[in-house]
């Protein structure tokens, strides 16, 4: 009893679950979605993912500094923002057009708000609509999967120079000699030519697509994972799923000629990787019980009516952003009923 | 409700954590006796309600369960001499609260008998009910589960409330703590006559020992023991924290939420721990008081932890020194690790309301000191809360000071302060500690309105 004791107030016992670690668990969770997207489209997928994250583990310690937050790189949030970015882009973009989405995602998406805790909106989804306005080519720019060459060359679209129109790729891709090649994702043969992909390769990933969101199967299996570590909100990607079968279903069985069936909506484009690593960002999502329900529901039903019925051949994207606004009113809504107020 | 019930066979509430128990280290521990310290202290108010009034002199001598303090008010009980010994001042003692009180200073005469000579047999079965809940005033009975609230003023309903349930709190939801699981399989006898003059007393149709299900052997060990004609059933509770909270087994066993602002009796029942109970039937029929209690010392740096019957009064530095300690000393709490208070000296007593003394060892970093991240609002708080409060909301209206917010509009007052918020956070944000400080400021600021409306 050498020295003092300690005092403190009760609990005297902590949980060890840290924040730090929850991103950590997160990260890991992405690595095998990652790893999948290089194996698939090559050294661009990789340098897109670098790009990202690199930029975006940058622009957070940059803004950390000047505002005085201390070291917030440590906390491994960003990391996750800027792999997620990545996993969302063509596998061909441009990486200086990747940089300035990490840049404005973290920068505008996060930092602005405060940074982590404080943000609205998902930072990876601000960084990428910011560049969907910004370079609409680039970004409908799609590329074949499992190229010869895909680790010995790169794309050329990928090395264009800061502030240049990408390279165009037509050429590389008709000296690849792809059969099939139609230069469309399954998403936009669809919806333009009501010719769906067979829902097994949409599955696993065979297909054209952003860098991370091809293989359904991979990112159901890393999301459930994260949700049996309790590192996710199961209801969320659920109740996604759920919100896009729901509007999807009666028009399918109206029409399964004209309209997608649920199963290729639940596994083309990024609904998957919306559902279980975007919508489920705890910071931009309700907390309640009912609310995560709700908020999920909206997002699956939304992405599923701008798919049918909008411009746009995707709508997760803008679901969520949207969905994220909507979130600290959902939130207020469904305060949960407290003891006692029977 | 319905749902958690059907997936755990236990009885149990809604949300609530896991802790890891750390029960073994004591549960197989029979309770043994402790020798008395030099010098017992024993605070003139040990318990919830208005301060006992002393009614020894300093060099007087008093003999072992003399009464040395008396109630100065229904809500308020006696006191007795943990020992017998001599009066050597009555002045203020640290506290685990903090600030000083009054207490009393007894030397203790080691070469003394120590036999209790004070007290007159009675048969509590067959005195009427106003003399029961003096006998039980008398004897200095408090809630001996940590609450120290008086006995005898639980037993009286409030008007127009009618006693039908009386819950016994056998759960013992806190980490390390097994005594009052040893007196379920010591006592026995004792707790069941306690049960019985509290049905008594409350004219309560039926008794529930609720216990947590990591604790069978007690449950089948009281089973076995409870004559078949007394209206008392054992029923296994889930073990997940806070069970052990009136409200919550009030929830678990008979599915009714006490209102909030409420109290037990107002969906009928009267919940007293079984230490009480135990204490209750050894002393009430005797005519005795409550001098000594069984303590839990446990803890990972105790050397020799175990159960003890320990005289009220005895410093804790008496205590851990009769244990033995490893190395370094870390905290040292009262009570349990989730809701226990830590004491800011070794000279703090054991009072009527401790059932435990945890030693702690320094961590490294500690957890107070662990870096605090903003809110990730990933809703483990709400998921724990055992009142279905919203924690996250409530720690952000905390930080912005809208203490009258978190009160009108989020329920904080329905917080007891169990711990389960903090305990889980990832951001280490203290919210208990947030919410304690909200609701002593609300309390002020209440107390200020109403001093300025009489004034008026």
């Amino acid at each position: 009893m050498s020295r003092g004791i300690e005092i403190r107030t009760s609990p005297h016992l902590k949980r060890v679950v840290t924040v730090d670690k929850i991103m950590r668990t997160v990260v890991l969770a992405l690595l095998p979605i990652a790893a999948f997207a290089v194996w698939q489209f090559g050294l661009s997928a990789l340098l897109l993912l670098l790009t990202t994250t690199g930029v975006a583990i940058l622009t957070e310690w940059f803004f950390a500094r000047i505002s005085g937050r201390g070291n917030t790189v440590s906390d491994w949030s960003v990391v996750i923002t800027g792999l997620l970015l990545g996993l969302t882009l063509p596998p061909g973009f441009p990486l200086w057009m990747a940089a300035v989405a990490a840049f404005v995602g973290v920068a505008l998406g996060k930092a602005l708000f405060g940074g982590l805790g404080y943000n609205v909106m998902n930072p990876a989804l601000v960084g990428r609509a910011f560049v969907q306005a910004a370079f609409p080519v680039a970004i409908t720019t799609w590329t074949p999967a499992f190229t010869p060459g895909r680790f010995t060359e790169i794309i050329p679209s990928t090395l264009t120079p800061p502030f240049m129109q990408p390279i165009p790729v037509d050429a590389w891709v008709a000296s690849l000699n792809m059969d099939g090649w139609t230069g469309a994702t399954p998403l936009a043969l669809q919806k333009f030519e009501h010719i769906e992909t067979p829902i097994m390769d949409t599955f696993t990933g065979m297909i054209a697509g952003s860098a991370g969101e091809t293989s359904a199967i991979l990112i159901l299996i890393c999301g459930l994972w994260l949700a049996w570590q309790r590192m996710l909100d199961w209801r969320i990607p659920v109740s996604v799923m759920a919100g896009a079968v729901l509007v999807a279903l009666p028009f399918w069985l109206l029409d399964p000629s004209l309209y997608p069936s649920p199963w290729f909506v639940l596994c083309s484009g990024g609904l998957m990787l919306g559902a279980w690593f975007m919508a489920s960002d705890m910071v931009a999502s309700p907390v309640t019980w009912s609310g995560a329900v709700i908020y999920g529901l909206f997002i699956g039903a939304l992405t599923v009516v701008i798919r049918l019925f909008g411009g746009l051949v995707e709508g997760i994207m803008y679901a969520i952003l949207l969905a994220n606004a909507l979130g600290p009113l959902i939130s207020s809504w469904t305060q949960p009923r407290v003891y006692g107020s029977k | 409700m319905g749902f958690t019930r059907f997936l755990h066979g236990h009885k149990t509430f809604d949300h609530g954590i896991y802790p890891v128990e750390h029960k073994e280290l004591t549960a197989g521990k029979p309770i043994r006796r402790l020798p008395f310290a030099d010098e017992l202290v024993i605070p003139l108010q040990q318990h919830k309600g208005r301060t006992s009034v002393p009614i020894v002199k300093v060099g007087q001598e008093v003999v072992r369960g003399e009464p040395i303090a008396v109630a100065d008010h229904f809500v308020s009980v006696p006191m007795h001499a943990p020992a017998t010994g001599v009066i050597r001042a009555i002045g203020l003692a640290p506290t685990a609260e903090g600030p000083k009180t009054q207490a009393i200073f007894l030397k203790v005469y080691h070469a003394a008998g120590q036999q209790v000579l004070y007290g007159s047999e009675c048969e509590p079965e067959h005195m009427n009910v106003k003399d029961i809940i003096q006998a039980v005033q008398d004897a200095g009975l408090v809630g001996l589960g940590g609450g120290a609230f008086p006995s005898h003023v639980k037993m009286q309903p409030p008007a127009g409330r009618v006693i039908h349930t009386l819950l016994v709190n056998g759960c013992e939801c806190e980490p390390y703590l097994t005594c009052d699981h040893r007196i379920m399989l010591e006592q026995t006898e004792h707790l069941i006559r306690g049960i019985r003059i509290a049905l008594r007393a409350t004219r309560a149709e039926r008794a529930i020992i609720g216990v947590e299900d990591n604790k069978l052997d007690a449950v089948s060990h009281l089973r076995a023991r409870i004559p078949k004609h007394l209206p008392i059933t054992v029923e296994a509770v889930r073990t997940k924290y806070p069970q052990g909270a009136e409200k919550m087994l009030i929830t678990a066993l008979l599915d009714a939420e006490v209102p909030a602002g409420g109290l037990p009796a107002d969906v009928g029942v009267v919940v007293f721990n079984v230490g009480t109970l135990a204490q209750m039937g050894e002393l009430v029929p005797q005519g005795r008081g409550l001098i000594e209690r069984v303590v839990t010392v446990s803890g990972p740096a105790v050397k020799n932890p175990g159960n003890f019957l320990v005289p009220i009064g005895t410093p804790v530095r008496f205590l851990l020194d009769q244990v033995g300690l490893k190395g370094e000393l870390g905290q040292v709490i009262l009570g349990g690790p989730m809701m226990g208070m830590a004491v800011s000296s070794l000279d703090v007593p054991v009072t009527k309301s401790v059932s435990g003394v945890v030693a702690l060892e320094p961590e490294d970093p500690a957890p107070a000191r662990r870096q605090v991240y903003p809110c990730i609002k990933c809703g483990e708080c709400l998921r724990a809360c055992p009142v279905s409060l919203n924690p996250s909301m409530l720690g952000e209206l905390a930080v912005a000071r809208e203490y009258g917010v978190m009160a009108e509009q989020f329920n904080l007052d329905q917080c007891f302060e169990c711990g389960c918020c903090a305990f889980v956070c990832p951001s280490n944000i203290p919210l208990t500690q947030y919410f304690r400080i909200a609701k002593s400021i609300n309390r002020d600021a209440r107390r200020r309105d109403e001093a300025k409306q009489t004034r008026h």
